[in-house]
Formats: C-alpha cells, sequence, structure tokens
C-alpha cells in the first residue's frame, strides 16, 4: 500500500470507530433507557444479556470488525508519530515491521476471544 | 506634527559560518518611528550601527518573498511587517526555522526549491508542439480560473514551510508551499499532469504526512491558504482513489479567427525578440 491507500483507510477506520463506539456507547449506557442488544432487560453487564448478546451470529462478527478497525487505525497512528521523530530509514522499517507484526498478533488474539466466548455462551443455558 | 519615535530593543540572532560554530544573539536600539518596517529597521541598524549585519531582500514590497524572516516568533516579510504593529518594546529578528542557515538572517531555501521541482509545479499537456510553437490559446472560462486563482499568488518566500510543524519533526516531508503548487497545477484545466505529480504526492512523506495544523495558512503573507490547498489535493487523491474522480475534459484550443479583419489603425505586433 503507498501513501495515499494507508491514509485513506486510516480516515475510513476512524469513521468506522466513531460508527462502532457509537452502538458499544447505546448499548452500555443508554441500556435502561433503549435497551438496545439486551434481550433480558435490566443493564447491560448482567450476566443475562452477556451470554445472550454472545448467542448472537453477528456479535462475534461486530467485535472482530470493531478490533480491527481500532488496530489499523491506532497503530497507523502510533507509527505516524514513531516516524515523526526523526528516525533513520531503517529504524522506519524495522517500525513498520514490529507494527504490523503485533497488530496481527492482537487481531489474531482478539478473534479467537470472540469467537471462543461466542462458543462458550452458546453452550451455556438459556435467558434467566 | 509627526509623532514622537519610540525607542525599541532588537534582539537579532547573528551567525557566521566562517568564524562562529553555533548562532548567538546581538542586541541594538533604534528610534523607530510610525509606519517603519523590519526591513526599514535592518537598514537603518546596517547603515548607523553595524555593518556586519547580513539578511536578504529585493523588492521592498511582499513581491519578491525574500525577506523572509521570524518576527517576534512569527514568520512573516520584513518588508511588510511594520514595527510598531508588532511591539512597542522589543523586537526579535532570527532566521526562518526548518531551513539551514547561510548567514544571520538568511536561510537557505535549496531544499525547498529542490521539493518544489520534484512536484511538477508546471503545466504538463501531451501537445508538446501546440505549447512549444502555439497557434491559438487554451480556452479557460472565469470560473475555472477562481479554482486556483488564490494559490497561484505563492511568492516561495518560505514562511509557510517555516510554520510547518509537520517539517520541523520529519525534514524529508515535502512541506506545504510544494504540495499547494502541486494543487495549483493539477487543478488548472489546462493542465493534465495530475497523474505525473501523483506518484511524489503520495510517497512517504508526501501530502499525507500533513495533519492540517494550519500554521502555513495563519503565516501566508499572500493570503495564500497553503492548508486549503493540500486538503482539497487530499480529497482529489482520494475521490481518485475510489475511482469517483470526474477526469476532466482537456481544454479545447482557440485558434485565430480566420474572418476577422484587422483594422486599419492598429499596427502590426513587434518581431519576436526570444
Amino acid at each position: 500500500m503507498n501513501g495515499l491507500s494507508k491514509w485513506t483507510w486510516h480516515m475510513m477506520a476512524g469513521l468506522g470507530l466513531v460508527a462502532f463506539l457509537s452502538i458499544h456507547m447505546i448499548t452500555m449506557h443508554l441500556d435502561l433507557i433503549l435497551g438496545w442488544f439486551n434481550p433480558a432487560g435490566g443493564e447491560s453487564l448482567d450476566w443475562a444479556n452477556v451470554t445472550a448478546r454472545g448467542k448472537q451470529a453477528i456479535m462475534p462478527f461486530f467485535y472482530v470488525a470493531f478490533l480491527g478497525l481500532a488496530l489499523y487505525h491506532g497503530l497507523y497512528g502510533l507509527r505516524t508519530i514513531i516516524f515523526e521523530l526523526g528516525i533513520p530509514k531503517r529504524m522506519a522499517r524495522l517500525t513498520t515491521i514490529l507494527i504490523l507484526i503485533a497488530g496481527i498478533g492482537l487481531f489474531g488474539l482478539g478473534s479467537f476471544a470472540a469467537f471462543h466466548f461466542a462458543s462458550v455462551a452458546a453452550s451455556t443455558g438459556a435467558i434467566q | 506634527m509627526t509623532e514622537k519615535a519610540t525607542q525599541i530593543r532588537f534582539h537579532i540572532r547573528r551567525f557566521n559560518p566562517e568564524t562562529d560554530t553555533a548562532p548567538s544573539w546581538q542586541e541594538y536600539q533604534l528610534d523607530v518611528d510610525p509606519g517603519m518596517t523590519v526591513l526599514d529597521g535592518l537598514h537603518q541598524l546596517k547603515h548607523t550601527q553595524d555593518m556586519t549585519l547580513v539578511w536578504r531582500y529585493s523588492c521592498r514590497m511582499g513581491v519578491c518573498g525574500s525577506c523572509g524572516m521570524l518576527i517576534n516568533g512569527r514568520p512573516g516579510l520584513a518588508c511588510n511587517t511594520q514595527i510598531l504593529h508588532v511591539t512597542r518594546t522589543a523586537l526579535t529578528l532570527a532566521p526562518l526555522p526548518n531551513f539551514p542557515i547561510i548567514r544571520d538572517l538568511v536561510p537557505d531555501l535549496t531544499e525547498q526549491f529542490l521539493k518544489h521541482r520534484e512536484l511538477k509545479p508546471y503545466m504538463i499537456r501531451p501537445d508538446t508542439s501546440e505549447m512549444q510553437h502555439p497557434t491559438g490559446e487554451y480556452y479557460q472560462t472565469p470560473d475555472d480560473l477562481l479554482d486556483y486563482l488564490q494559490f497561484t499568488y505563492c511568492i516561495k518566500c518560505g514562511c509557510c514551510m517555516a510554520a510547518c510543524p509537520t517539517l520541523a519533526t520529519d525534514p524529508e516531508y515535502a512541506g506545504p508551499q510544494p504540495l499547494a503548487q502541486a494543487y495549483r497545477y493539477s487543478r488548472d484545466s489546462r493542465d493534465m499532469g495530475y497523474a505525473d505529480r501523483k506518484p511524489s504526492l503520495t510517497a512517504d512523506h508526501g501530502i499525507f504526512s500533513c495533519h492540517y495544523g494550519s500554521e502555513c495558512s495563519s503565516v501566508c503573507p499572500k493570503g495564500v491558504d497553503p492548508a486549503r490547498a493540500i486538503q482539497l489535493m487530499k480529497r482529489q487523491l482520494v475521490l481518485d482513489y475510489f475511482k469517483l474522480l470526474r477526469k476532466k475534459p482537456p481544454c479545447k484550443t482557440l485558434g485565430p479567427n480566420e474572418h476577422a479583419e484587422r483594422k486599419a489603425n492598429i499596427p502590426a505586433a513587434p518581431p519576436y525578440t526570444v
């Protein structure tokens, strides 16, 4: 990817994060008013609601997309900040590789956690 | 009745690469009359107190862009900055930051001009024979002109480059002056060189290193607004990336009117000298 595509997707990821964070905030903090993704009623962090959300097939994909956008946006921003410190070309290359490895590693770990949680939630009982 | 002169303390950064290892500050006192510019003040100091003082200037009216310097911490032109508009007590003068110093208040603008050249700041068209031996004029409407007119006022003084926080941390960054000029030419309806400039624009240290701090626009003595040019150039690149950019049709060439008759009282044009 050249500077154009990296920057464009950095901006797109930022827009995606605004959308996902809005859903997250509404789910977590307007739970008693709107009750989004809270099928058991009450507070969104009640165990019944957590497992109910985990059973929905879309949720792991939501978490993985959220994680991917956050990692790309955050790590690309971090890389830009490091580059602006004026590091030599070889260090810049090494920084890119390390950030890429960290990003892929964290994305893999997060995706595993999301899908593992979905399978655990699916094996638990009905909504209490 | 003339107004009383105000005594101003000048702090001037001095550096002579032949004798000094590092820049130092020197202080002068000068009676400043209303209306006196920083450039006038420097001339007075040179004539009356220190003939070794060095700066660069030419037109004395904000056109040539030679006398850019840091005036009380802000990049500006010495010739169009009145001293009493800036201070009533002390005036600090230093060479433009983000450039090597040649001597005293003279920055070395070579790097800026190299970056400017890299972005091909000239008309690029496939019909080179028409450009070199024109048979008519390239047609452009007043609206087409307004699209880029503001960005043609750049005098390459380097004030925007000196104010740029990104350039301060990344010396390889192209900088606001060359990038704004890349937009100026890419936006020109007569130009067809956008694809030629694109690789340099999108390279590392190119246009996407700009964080829109807008300091370049706030210090520009000609009101060019390089930050806006950079954002518009980014928009054009992103639209192009998503294949949403409307291709501009090549501008028409208007040939001479074959049916027009020359009025008898209009003399013929003189022969070409070049």
